[in-house]
């Protein structure tokens, strides 16, 4: 073009680029992600809706755990409320406060790292902020994925949140103790969601009131702490 | 809206290019974005429609290609449908996403001096 004609005018170019606009998030994943397996903490991202039950979780969790160190850092817009409930049921925490932001990202936990006594933990909780679709397009340098989903919160989620069901290990249906309560939620249609939203479907039902399920998803963990760090489990390994 | 955090990384990705290759004023940005990418790609042209004001992007106008879903069997490479089981039915093995979760900066085109 203008290169010929001598005119002097800018020419325009096209530059190639071919790359993921997170990759700014994902360098500082991975980074995260070196840390924790260099310190054998096994890294849990924990999602799930506002009110699904991402805290009584762990709450309930730390009342039936018994040798592994539990530690966790909690995303909230506004409040250190989660933070607060979690240091009350014996699980050192960090708040990270969000502000506005409606997700979690690598840079917000590397820093809350900082300010935080991890790396004696076996177990860090990544409590994200309570949202079904945005905490699902960032990495944060997790070993695994987590997400809640409430029985309260109806059936068709699975397939109504794609997105999210496709990145979690792990759905932990919540609140099972209200299914009396539900007639109408049926759990075939649970799993059928799962089926057509997660390549290796995996739920275990739990209730943090009555305790149930609680001894499945501590097995759950103990068995990817033994799998190793950041190694995704194969479902039929 | 984590929209908006995309824009300011794509906006800081391409100012970052910009400034390496001495482009002065960029023209179009092309980008993929992925139906299983978690993006709504109205909420991130009007994103980027708030936010270029100012930028070297200013004058610039964004294309975004969306990109289908696409599962396939890992061993087979059949190709599974979405909203089926995601599984072959004949390896019995889980579909591996081929492509859909893209959030990619294709191409920049910018005048250079």
């Amino acid at each position: 073009m203008c290169e010929t004609c001598g005119c002097g005018d800018p020419q325009k170019v096209p530059l190639e680029v071919q790359e993921s606009i997170l990759s700014g998030n994902d360098e500082r994943a991975r980074h995260n992600r070196e840390h924790f397996a260099a310190a054998g903490v096994l890294a849990v991202n924990l999602m799930g809706s506002p009110g699904a039950g991402k805290t009584a979780l762990l709450e309930a969790t730390a009342r039936k755990i018994r040798s592994q160190r539990i530690g966790a850092l909690s995303g909230d817009l506004a409040t250190e409320r989660d933070a607060d409930r979690l240091k009350a049921a014996g699980i050192p925490s960090l708040a990270i406060t969000t502000g506005s932001a409606c997700h979690l990202d690598a840079q917000l936990v590397h820093r809350a790292l900082h300010d935080f006594s991890w790396r004696d933990l076996d177990l860090l909780f990544i409590e994200n902020v309570g949202n079904l679709v945005c905490p699902a397009v960032y990495d944060l340098g997790q070993a695994f994925n987590v997400v809640t989903l409430a029985v309260t919160e109806g059936e068709d989620k699975p397939l109504k949140y794609p997105v999210m069901f496709r990145k979690v290990d792990l759905v932990v249906l919540t609140k099972i103790d209200l299914l009396p309560h539900l007639p109408q939620v049926k759990m075939e249609v649970i799993e059928a969601g799962l089926a057509r939203t997660m390549p290796e479907p995996a739920m275990i039902p739990v209730s943090a009131v009555t305790g149930e399920g609680i001894e499945e998803w501590l097995s759950w963990l103990d068995q990817r702490r033994v799998s190793g760090q950041g190694e995704r489990v194969a479902a039929d390994a | 809206m984590h929209e908006y955090s995309l824009i300011s990384a794509l906006l800081d990705r391409v100012a970052a290019e910009a400034k390496a290759h001495d482009g002065a004023v960029v023209h179009h940005l092309k980008v993929q974005i992925g139906e299983l990418s978690g993006v709504e790609v109205d909420l991130f042209e009007s994103a980027y429609e708030m936010l270029r004001e100012s930028t070297i992007c200013a004058g610039a106008d964004l294309e975004v290609i969306p990109v289908k879903a696409r599962w396939v069997c890992p061993r087979c490479e059949r190709a599974i449908t979405s909203g089926e089981i995601l599984r072959c039915p004949d390896c019995n093995l889980p579909a591996r996403l081929a492509g859909g979760d893209e959030i990619v900066l294709e191409r920049i085109e910018m005048e250079v001096p």
